[in-house]
């Protein structure tokens, strides 16, 4: 009783300190000045989805497979050195990634998205890796047992077995990688960062906000939507969501 | 019908080669099981799984119904076989139909005759079709797993069963159970099938032929019965354990050595009568009471008709126990010891008495072969003497 009363009083603070920051926003004026720059915001925030868009399917594209290709018994011995490579290599951080890029690449949204794919590529790969060694080998003797080629193993076996990890991975990576396009207006592609970076160097908290807020929305809404696909996906005996 | 012709494999380890089957050269003839056994690391598996070539084999050919393996190429040859592990492995992301029409989809069956299969394999292992076939093995029990694990295995009715410990990881009541649904099974399916166990009970149980296996060798291959009454060594002798002629007793049915003359008497007879019977037929205690159908109705004690004068019907004392034709000795053994009796009517299906089975049968049954087998050892022959 005390415990439910006590959340009972703290939604009530909480609601009244939301409505008494409703006044004051109005009073003060603030919530004009964010509405000024809602063009800029729809503008730079569609550029900012793109540059998400185009890096991480690019890195989805070329992480699976690749994950894939390590994860073959065959490439056993390659494999773990290749993936220490790729685990050095995410401790890099992105805006040196990005530096690099444009060293080689000029500026702009090629070498922006480039360094995003680079950035986003790892996370996918070593999650498809995992998942993939990671399926029970009991189930992979059973499959071989049973008569099925190595194709069909994979597809029917591993792969929806692997499914639950793999966007686990995707789902790190994707927000992640929402979260570091503002960075790409460093070198040139636009993007919410441009609000914000300039927002920090004019000390205009209103326009910095204007960009950082919807970038942390649409670093929610991607990783809900991609935790809903999985949740559609992956096949419901293997889905811990849909146990 | 599966022949090992010197079926050979190697290891190559850091510490150098290890031979985990050597030149294993065994056949088991159509419609049999034959069980695998021997402790751990003595070869069984590796033999079993380079069958279905799970484990490639260095050397030797493996022959099924006749024709030579060795040139199949290794996805036809398993899709031929059905193979039940351990460890069960259904496919967790699949159904339960789905896991047990997986065999017969990759040979290309069409829809309606898989789904129909699919039921008629859950009607064999006795689980609800409607209520189980789009179910998620998570949310089936052990045991029903492993029974989805046999279904899928026979789902393309595949001539040879391969089972790597099926019933291992299964907890000991649901194992017998489960057990004896697959012996049901096979009587009607006429499977080859090669089993492995490292379980001597259940190798007597489920083995109608036993091969005993040590370091990578083939020990002893004979039937369940003769291994226990004739172990080859003392390996042998040791691994089946002290108690072997006890284990021989799941083996022997009452019918075989149930004597059919026995004395009864009828509740119009006397009490003299019953006496008279009892001395002629040498009884020591008490003598058996049948009523017009012939069935058992009680006993009448020497005692009671030594002193007493007067109707069967009116002194008898209700029959102890009764075993029937088709009981193994295990159950009429047990029955003599809970009732403290030597001797036990039989009755055959019908429940007309046919004969009794006395202690001293039993023990001589299971005494002859040991004699036999001490006859053969004072004539010296290579073959056994080790």
């Amino acid at each position: 009783m005390p415990i439910r009363s006590m959340r009972g009083a703290l939604k009530a603070l909480v609601l009244v300190a939301i409505f008494f920051a409703g006044v004051w926003s109005q009073s003060s004026g603030v919530i004009d000045d964010f509405i000024w720059y809602l063009p800029d915001v729809q503008y730079l925030a569609v550029q900012h989805i793109w540059l998400t868009l185009m890096s991480g399917s690019l890195a989805i594209l070329v992480a699976i497979p690749l994950g894939i290709v390590l994860s073959r018994p065959s490439m056993a011995r390659v494999a773990e050195s290749l993936m220490q490579i790729l685990n050095v290599g995410t401790t890099i951080p992105t805006l040196a990634v990005l530096a690099l890029s444009m060293s080689f690449l000029g500026i702009g949204t090629v070498p922006a998205v480039f360094g995003l794919f680079v950035a986003t590529l790892l996370p996918i790969t070593r999650n498809t890796y995992a998942g993939l060694k990671g399926v029970n080998p009991a189930l992979m003797e059973a499959a071989a047992g049973i008569g099925m080629s190595p194709m069909q193993r994979l597809f029917k076996v591993e792969l929806p077995n692997a499914l639950y990890v793999i966007f686990a991975g995707m789902r790190t990576a994707l927000t992640i990688n929402v979260g570091t396009v503002p960075l790409a207006f460093l070198i040139g592609a636009g993007g919410l960062g441009e609000l914000i970076f300039t927002g920090i160097d004019l000390y205009d908290p209103v326009m910095m906000l204007s960009g950082a807020i919807p970038t942390a929305l649409l670093a929610i809404v991607v990783d809900a939507l991609i935790a809903t696909i999985a949740f559609l996906v992956v096949p419901r005996g293997v889905n811990p969501g849909r146990a | 019908m599966i022949r090992l012709d010197s079926l050979t494999k190697v290891f190559d380890t850091p510490k150098g080669a290890v031979v985990a089957a050597d030149h294993i050269d065994m056949e088991v003839p159509e419609g049999e099981i034959c069980v695998l056994l021997g402790p751990s690391g003595c070869g069984k598996t590796t033999t079993l799984k380079m069958i279905n070539r799970i484990v490639k084999p260095t050397s030797g050919k493996v022959f099924i119904n006749g024709d030579d393996t060795t040139g199949l190429d290794t996805q036809t040859l398993r899709r031929n076989i059905g193979y039940v592990i351990q460890q069960i492995g259904l496919f967790p992301n699949m159904t339960i139909e789905e896991n047990i029409t997986i065999v017969p989809k990759l040979l290309g069956w069409d829809k309606a005759k898989y789904k129909a299969r699919a039921r008629e394999m859950m009607a064999m292992i006795a689980l609800e079709p409607d209520a189980f076939l789009k179910r998620f093995p998570s949310e089936l029990s052990g045991g029903q797993q492993q029974r989805i694990g046999v279904a899928r295995a026979l789902a393309a009715d595949p001539p040879v069963m391969l089972m790597d410990e099926p019933f291992g990881a299964i907890d000991p009541i649901n194992r017998a159970v489960i057990q004896d649904e697959f012996l049901k099974m096979q009587q009607a399916l006429n499977k080859t099938i090669m089993f492995v166990s490292h379980d001597i009970d259940e190798a007597i149980k489920m083995g109608d032929r036993v091969a005993v296996f040590r370091e990578g060798k083939l020990v002893q291959y004979s039937t369940p019965d003769d291994l226990l009454a004739a172990p080859k060594n003392a390996f042998v002798e040791s691994f089946l354990g002290e108690d072997r002629a006890l284990k021989r007793l799941n083996l022997v049915k009452v019918r075989e050595i149930v004597t059919d003359e026995i004395g009864t008497v009828t509740p119009s007879d006397t009490l003299e009568t019953a006496l008279a019977k009892i001395d002629n037929y040498g009884y020591q205690n008490a003598i058996l009471m049948v009523n017009d159908r012939k069935q058992p109705a009680g006993i009448v004690s020497r005692s009671v008709a030594r002193t007493t004068k007067g109707y069967c019907r009116d002194h008898f004392q209700t029959v102890p126990a009764v075993v029937g034709l088709d009981d193994d000795l295990r159950k009429a053994a047990s029955l003599m010891f809970a009732h403290d009796q030597t001797w036990l009517p039989c009755v055959n299906d019908e429940g007309t008495v046919c004969g009794q089975i006395t202690q001293r049968a039993m023990t001589s049954h299971l005494g002859a072969r040991y004699r036999a087998r001490q006859g053969d050892d004072r004539t010296p022959s290579p073959a056994i003497k080790e």
